[in-house]
């Protein structure tokens, strides 16, 4: 059997005195989607930024593939390219065009020819509802349309896995729809993801797993149904009751 | 349409206020204007020098035959000054990129370019052009150049690559994180965020205090007059020299100002701030 796209174990993680990680396991097996839920602050943003090598974590492994990529020895470089990231505030490149923005990596990072990587930005853009928004710079687009290119130019890589980091907490309430569609299309495409979510119901809709996450430890882990629906620790109960009270769940 | 109308009035009314508002400015502008300025005249032109102080700054005859000699001397200043900028652009650009640099090979690199901007920075640059203008000649060295007008230029490179460095690093440094963030999460290199991602935007985000200090190096290449090249300044002082009169000098200034102040309305006009594209 191969192994599974992405196995974490045992990692941690402070910032200065701040423990931000405790350890962590888990583990996404090809095509499954994961969602990481919990609090402001639970680590889910850090533990994304891990896997991705933008931070370095203290302990434990992570493996791609079955290959460690926290090992110091490995070259962080070659790992970001087969993983893709969507931040939560977009972090578009201003500078540059939806289409510029999505070719960017593919011709840099993956040495792919302009011609052909354009028309595979432009198919991705439409595939997102982006037609005609090509040559819009990021402050001409909305929020939603903005992480919808945030989400092609992740993808365009061909990542073995996605991570999506609260792609839509930054969003008016009437944008959301759009973005989830995005990730759905993603997820029923086959696509592996690692994604962190506040919105219950779009866990619930398109994850395999929910891993609920406590100051820095994963405390529940299962189907959805389960963890949000019939969550065992006291823990998850009250973020979930609080998420209730607030009208997200 | 109804509704349309009822507006309309209202807003004929606003309108006609606006202009009687205008119009109002516009009146004490002019007056205030008039005053400043006729008062200012009118003190300079009735002070008890004033009648010498035409003959000796401002005198046609004198203007009308320096006028050519200042101007030919004025060439080598733009000159000098078009090719210190572009030095000055890279140069200044490399010590920038050095200072940011990461990884421990790069400490040497990184060590030599803060010491390149804290003394090219902190030495005065009428100094600067001193030392380089009579230190590198007399170290008798052959293959370096011991021309004036070159040996001014380095000075002036040399000085305004560490402002102009510092401007850069400002403009880099003011790049949001998320940014490096994203170009490293598609797959770039450090070096390949640095050219793609960062340095664009850093650059249009400096380009206003750049071309200021573009302004300023053009009127610091009179600085190299003192090496003895016959540039404008150089030719004024002579001139003035030999017939007791400053109206060379105001000669001079006005080529200055030729090129300084449409520089100047440039940088004006790029004061909306990251709007360049």
């Amino acid at each position: 059997m191969s192994p599974p796209v992405l196995e974490i174990r045992g990692v941690t993680k402070a910032f200065g005195e701040r423990q931000v990680l405790r350890g962590i396991d888990l583990t996404v097996s090809e095509h499954e989607a994961v969602a990481l839920i919990g609090a402001s602050g639970s680590g889910k943003s850090t533990l994304l930024r891990c896997i991705d090598l933008l931070e370095e974590i203290d302990d434990g492994d992570v493996f791609l593939d079955g290959e460690t990529i926290t090992d110091p020895a490995v070259d962080p470089v070659a790992v970001r390219r087969r993983l893709g990231l969507v931040f939560q505030a977009y972090n578009l490149f201003p500078h540059l065009t939806a289409l510029q923005n999505v070719v960017l990596g593919e011709m840099r990072a993956h040495g792919i020819g302009r011609g052909e990587a354009e028309e595979r930005g432009r198919a991705l853009l439409a595939r997102f509802g982006l037609e005609g928004r090509e040559h819009d710079r990021p402050d001409e687009l909305s929020g939603g349309q903005q992480q919808r290119v945030a989400i092609a130019r992740a993808f365009s890589g061909r990542p073995r896995a996605l991570l999506l980091d609260e792609v839509t907490s930054a969003l008016d309430p009437e944008l959301v729809g759009d973005v989830l569609a995005a990730v759905r299309d993603l997820k029923v495409a086959g696509m592996t993801m690692v994604i962190a979510t506040h919105e219950m119901s779009f866990a619930r809709e398109v994850a395999d797993e929910v891993a609920f996450l406590h100051d820095g430890r994963i405390v529940e882990q299962g189907p959805p149904r389960q963890v949000l629906e019939a969550p065992e620790r006291p823990e998850t109960k009250r973020f979930l009751a609080r998420l209730l009270e607030a009208g997200r769940a | 349409m109804t509704e349309t109308a009822v507006i309309s009035d209202r807003r004929l009314e606003r309108q006609a206020a606006k202009r009687r508002q205008a119009r109002r400015g516009q009146a004490i502008a002019a007056v205030s204007t008039i005053v400043v300025l006729g008062g200012l005249a009118t003190w300079i032109l009735t002070s008890p020098g004033w009648p010498e102080v035409r003959e000796t700054f401002f005198s046609w005859s004198v203007f009308k035959d320096s006028f050519p000699e200042v101007l030919s001397g004025f060439w080598l200043d733009v000159k000098i000054f078009v090719i210190v900028e572009i030095a000055v652009l890279v140069i200044g650009l490399v010590i920038a990129l050095l200072r940011v640099s990461r990884g421990p090979a790069l400490f040497p690199v990184r060590l030599l370019s803060v010491g390149f901007v804290d003394v090219f920075r902190g030495i005065p640059t009428i100094l600067l052009v001193y030392l380089v203008g009579f230190g590198i000649p007399a170290l008798q060295l052959t293959g370096l150049p011991t021309e004036p007008a070159v040996l001014g230029g380095i000075a002036l490179t040399l000085s305004y690559s560490a402002y102009v460095a510092e401007v850069y690093r400002s403009g880099i440094r003011s790049i949001h994180k998320g940014q490096r963030d994203a170009a490293l999460a598609i797959g770039l290199t450090d070096g390949q965020a640095m050219r793609h991602v960062i340095l664009p935007q850093a650059v249009r985000r400096v380009a206003q205090p750049l071309l200021n200090d573009f302004v300023s190096l053009q009127k610091d290449v009179a600085l190299i007059s003192i090496l003895g090249p016959q540039e404008a300044f150089r030719i004024a002082q002579i001139i003035q020299g030999e017939n007791f009169n400053y109206t060379p000098l105001i000669a001079a200034a006005l080529l200055y100002l030729a090129i300084t102040v449409p520089l100047a309305r440039v940088v004006d006009r790029m004061g909306g701030g990251g709007a360049v594209r």
